[in-house]
């Protein structure tokens, strides 16, 4: 059939930026239906991803290559694993869900709002599906505009401080990672992955590599102590960024290890994964403090942010100890399965969070937990889906949260019982800072009065909210198919954990 | 004697000179009303003889007039693309004259010599021609910085120019007595022979020591960068986007001729002081430019550091890297053509839209320039997926496999500096509110809005489709 399938992917929503654009300030709603449009046919297209990718066969495929640039061996080179099959479609369910609930929300120039989302939503896309290192750096990098702009134009009162800090940080990470990539085309002559995961290294070379990489990815992700980007971003952003950024943007750092670290300097990777466990721990505990006394919403969930793709990187790093040092190779594909299962499971519950937050700051114009209380008198059916997204996100059994996070505790139990101590953690300081949240903003007497002329949730804002929970739900109760797409090509992943380059 | 093929080698230089010569006398019976004819004309004589330098190019190399003259394919995509920048400032610059009463024949007569003084300085074969097509560059860039005689910021800028240029003309000049002094001979072909067997490689290294200076004076690289922003900032803005787009072009051609051809068997003497002079130029035009306020101050500071990264690749001193500086010095040409032309755009008679404030909520009021301006700000700071990226990618690809990291790292952490600046402006144009007294209404010249708005998709398209122009560049380095 039809093998353009992911170069569709990444071009429907880029070339669908277009004509929002052009529909311009004086059609706001031509702009709107048509961003919805554009992210309708990108989903519908994603979901053909399910029956043309073999799960069962796993590895990379719907291969895409072309020459790029003759004179380098650069290669327009796409493929897809079930990994990023599932991230894919992450991706492409919230972007939908991101353009109905900016519908009326945003007013000031929504054409120029939509097209940023739809071109971010095409090079989200494209980064998921390069093969080629400087295709994915490209990709990579052009994330930053549109997300600069989101945050900037649409975004609160310190938005330019705080976008300002997202771009220069993230920017300096991943110019150390060109630096890593050039002196690997130095050494290889190819920008392939699959070369460069063959490319013999000595371990001085692989150290360096390593931390190149581990600075850009660590960023994104964002790891301690390279996070506070991510705070002030996530406050500033219109609901819409945080969202796209929380549930899609941090795993590309994740997603960047996966297909840079494990394969590329796997040796390096092994010895310093100690420095990746320790500070995804202080991620999972310390920032689970940190969260604890966050007096504005966003911030809060922010943080819990950190926390959560601490478990990730928790859940990648730990593969390395458990598959290398101590040949548990059947472990250390729970842990990986884990930090994947996490990653979507984040995706969504993290969304759902920030779109809860901006539900309530549509109608009363602030975040801090101080100037709510009692929301649940005058908005029960929100408080329905708040009660839920936050169990899901302190990891409650039957919601997406429990299964990855169960997963990989049990994995770094098998590597060591105190890495599993620590990171059991999150389920006490997950729990106290996502229900306080709760208690002081839901339950209680309404003590501002502006609470009580808050309106229950409209049309619009039930589907996205119910699409998000339907989605949390069935993955804690269903996770098979998930685990079943990625299953594979996780096995694979850890397998090439295994090869030894020196 | 010249024989016919001799002039049939230099066939586009002697038609620029005698158009040039016509407009001149064209512009002394023309009408002041009828002077939009001038410009047209000027546009078509431009695009003329391009195709004469791309139609007439021989397959190999041809030198003329007994080695003056070398018309190769490195020479051929120079001149391309010089033409190419000076119809853009052309264009650009029509309707800025227009308001301000400017526009005069001298404008276009200027440009064109100066535009021979290019063609005649990327094809020299000889250290005469080399600084006799300099000066006539040179010279006509003085002329054009004073043209606009009323104000005396002008002026001082002109007078700067001037001197400093005097001064680095004799430097370059005293740098090539020496050289001839050692090695007995002018052309740079049997140069590059006869510097490896020299008697006297003290006073060869003292020559190139000098020729240096001369170079990255007309580089504008630091620590000879004094002159970039007072010009930039004082000329009129169409001089200053000459300056900044088909100027760079030259002095890239004229380094590698210099370097490459003449002196390559010196490459171990110079490699360090360019590498130098690069580490410098990227550090003060970086730094330099973040506290700037007025937009051509900042962008003269950026080009600083932009031939700091040119310089890079000439550093490796190979094909490769001369290919990735080539191919950077287009991007910048074509980049910078782009930010100034926005410039040209947005002012108005009595508005120079000089200052970086003047730009404040141009997306409020102008969505379309400020996105051009975005697009071209995003390149200069090399943010993929533009044109600007790939340029910087590829001078710092050459540094590393001329197994130098560190300038590769100096060079990336630059970076880092310098796309605050760039992002500064973004910030303007996009997150203030507009202020009474900026940026307002764009100009409504057709000509002007369609090729400038060409120009800046031109970053984006070749930001996806950019090897083929690579290829070029590295074909006329004899890569693959």
């Amino acid at each position: 059939m039809f093998n353009h399938l992911l170069s569709l992917l990444i071009w429907l929503p880029i070339a669908g930026a277009v004509p929002v654009l052009l529909a311009g300030s004086a059609r706001p709603n031509l702009a709107r239906w048509l961003a919805l449009l554009f992210m309708v046919l990108t989903f519908v297209a994603s979901l053909f991803l399910l029956p043309q990718y073999d799960a069962a066969k796993g590895g990379m495929q719907l291969v895409e290559s072309h020459l790029w640039i003759a004179s380098l061996n650069v290669h327009y080179g796409l493929a897809v694993d079930g990994i990023s099959v599932a991230l894919i479609l992450l991706t492409t369910v919230v972007g939908i869900l991101v353009v109905v609930g900016a519908w009326e929300v945003i007013q000031d120039k929504p054409h120029q709002y939509m097209a940023a989302m739809l071109a971010l939503e095409g090079v989200m896309i494209g980064v998921f599906c390069a093969t080629d290192a400087l295709l994915f750096y490209v990709f990579f990098e052009a994330m930053l505009i549109p997300m600069f702009i989101l945050i900037g134009v649409w975004g609160g009162p310190r938005r330019v401080y705080a976008t300002l800090k997202f771009f220069i940080y993230t920017f300096l990470g991943s110019v150390f990672m060109l630096i890593a990539l050039l002196y690997l085309y130095h050494k290889a002559g190819t920008f392939d992955l699959h070369a460069l995961a063959a490319l013999p290294l000595t371990f001085n070379e692989q150290m360096w590599i390593f931390f190149a990489f581990l600075l850009a990815f660590a960023i994104k992700v964002p790891m301690v102590p390279v996070h506070t980007w991510l705070p002030d971003a996530h406050v500033e952003a219109p609901t819409g960024g945080s969202v796209v950024l929380a549930a899609v943007m941090l795993k590309v750092g994740t997603y960047g290890m996966l297909r840079f670290i494990l394969p590329i300097v796997p040796d390096a990777g092994q010895h310093f994964a100690w420095l990746v466990i320790a500070l995804s721990l202080v991620a999972v505990v310390y920032i689970g403090y940190v969260a604890l006394v966050q007096e504005d919403m966003k911030k809060l969930v922010a943080y819990s942010s950190v926390a959560h793709m601490g478990f990730v990187t928790l859940g990648i790093f730990i593969a390395f100890l458990l598959a290398r040092q101590l040949g548990d190779v059947d472990t250390a594909q729970l842990g990986m399965q884990g930090a994947m299962v996490q990653m979507i499971s984040h995706g969504f519950v993290s969304g759902a969070m920030f779109t809860c937050i901006g539900v309530m700051y549509d109608r009363l114009h602030t975040r801090l937990i101080k100037d709510y209380g009692g929301v649940i008198n005058v908005m029960p059916w929100f408080g329905f889906f708040y009660v839920l997204f936050a169990m899901a996100n302190c990891g409650l059994p039957g919601t997406s949260g429990f299964v990855g996070e169960f997963m990989v505790v049990l994995a770094s139990f098998k590597a060591n019982p105190w890495i599993a101590f620590f990171a059991a953690f999150t389920l006490i300081i997950g729990a106290a800072y996502t229900l306080w949240l709760v208690k002081r903003v839901l339950w209680g007497e309404i003590h501002n009065p502006h609470v009580a002329e808050m309106k229950d949730i409209n049309g619009r804002e039930t589907f996205v909210l119910l699409a998000f929970a339907a989605l949390t739900v069935a993955l804690g109760i269903w996770p098979e198919p998930l685990i079943h797409l990625m299953d594979s090509s996780v096995s694979q992943v850890v397998q090439q954990l295994a090869i030894h380059k020196i | 004697m010249p024989t016919l093929n001799d002039i049939l080698i230099l066939l586009p230089e002697f038609y620029l000179v005698a158009v040039a010569c016509l407009l001149l006398l064209l512009d002394a019976f023309m009408k002041p009303e009828q002077r939009g004819t001038l410009h047209w004309i000027a546009v078509v004589v431009l695009v003329v003889t391009g195709y004469m330098v791309v139609a007439g190019q021989p397959d190999v190399t041809v030198t003329a007039f007994g080695g003056m003259f070398v018309r190769d394919q490195v020479s051929e995509i120079l001149k391309v693309f010089a033409l190419l920048s000076t119809l853009l400032v052309f264009i650009y610059a029509r309707p800025y004259l227009v308001e301000r009463k400017q526009f005069v024949g001298e404008f276009y007569t200027l440009m064109l010599f100066a535009v021979i003084g290019v063609m005649l300085l990327v094809s020299a074969g000889n250290l005469v021609m080399v600084y006799l097509g300099l000066e006539l560059l040179t010279l006509s860039s003085y002329a054009l910085v004073a043209l606009n005689r009323d104000s005396p910021l002008s002026s001082e800028a002109a007078i700067k120019y001037f001197v400093l240029g005097a001064l680095s003309s004799g430097m370059l000049l005293y740098g090539m007595s020496m050289v001839y002094g050692a090695t007995g001979s002018l052309d740079l072909a049997q140069l590059h022979v006869a510097v490896t067997q020299s008697a006297m490689p003290h006073l060869l290294v003292f020559g190139l020591i000098f020729m240096l200076v001369g170079i990255a004076f007309k580089l504008g690289a630091a620590p000879f960068h004094m002159w970039i922003p007072d010009v930039y900032q004082g000329a009129s803005t169409p001089v200053t986007t000459f300056i900044a787009s088909t100027s760079k072009l030259a002095a890239f051609g004229m380094a590698w001729r210099l370097l490459e051809t003449g002196m390559g068997g010196l490459s171990q003497h110079w490699q360090p002081m360019l590498a130098a002079i690069a580490v410098l130029s990227m550090a003060i035009g970086n730094l330099v430019a973040i506290v700037q306020t007025n937009l051509k101050r900042m962008l003269a500071y950026s080009t600083i550091s932009h031939m700091g990264y040119l310089l890079v690749g000439l550093v490796s001193a190979g094909p490769e890297g001369y290919s990735a500086a080539m191919f950077y010095a287009i991007s910048y040409a074509l980049m910078s053509t782009v930010s100034f032309g926005v410039i040209l755009a947005l002012a108005r008679a009595g508005f120079e839209c000089e200052e970086i404030a003047d730009l404040k909520g141009l997306n409020q009021r102008s969505p379309w320039f400020a996105a051009l301006m975005a697009l071209a700000l995003f390149s200069l700071a090399g943010v993929p997926p533009l044109f600007g990226f790939y340029a910087k990618y590829l001078v710092l690809q050459a540094a590393i496999d001329a197994h130098m990291l560190w300038l590769a790292i100096v060079g990336a952490v630059f970076a880092i500096i310098g796309l605050y600046y760039y992002l500064h402006v973004v910030k303007v144009m996009y997150f203030d509110k507009p202020e009474e007294g900026g940026a307002d209404q764009p100009q409504a010249d057709a000509s002007l809005r369609v090729v400038l708005s060409i120009n800046a998709l031109a970053l984006l398209v070749l930001g996806v489709y950019w090897g083929p122009l690579l290829g070029w560049c590295r074909r006329s380095f004899g890569l693959g």
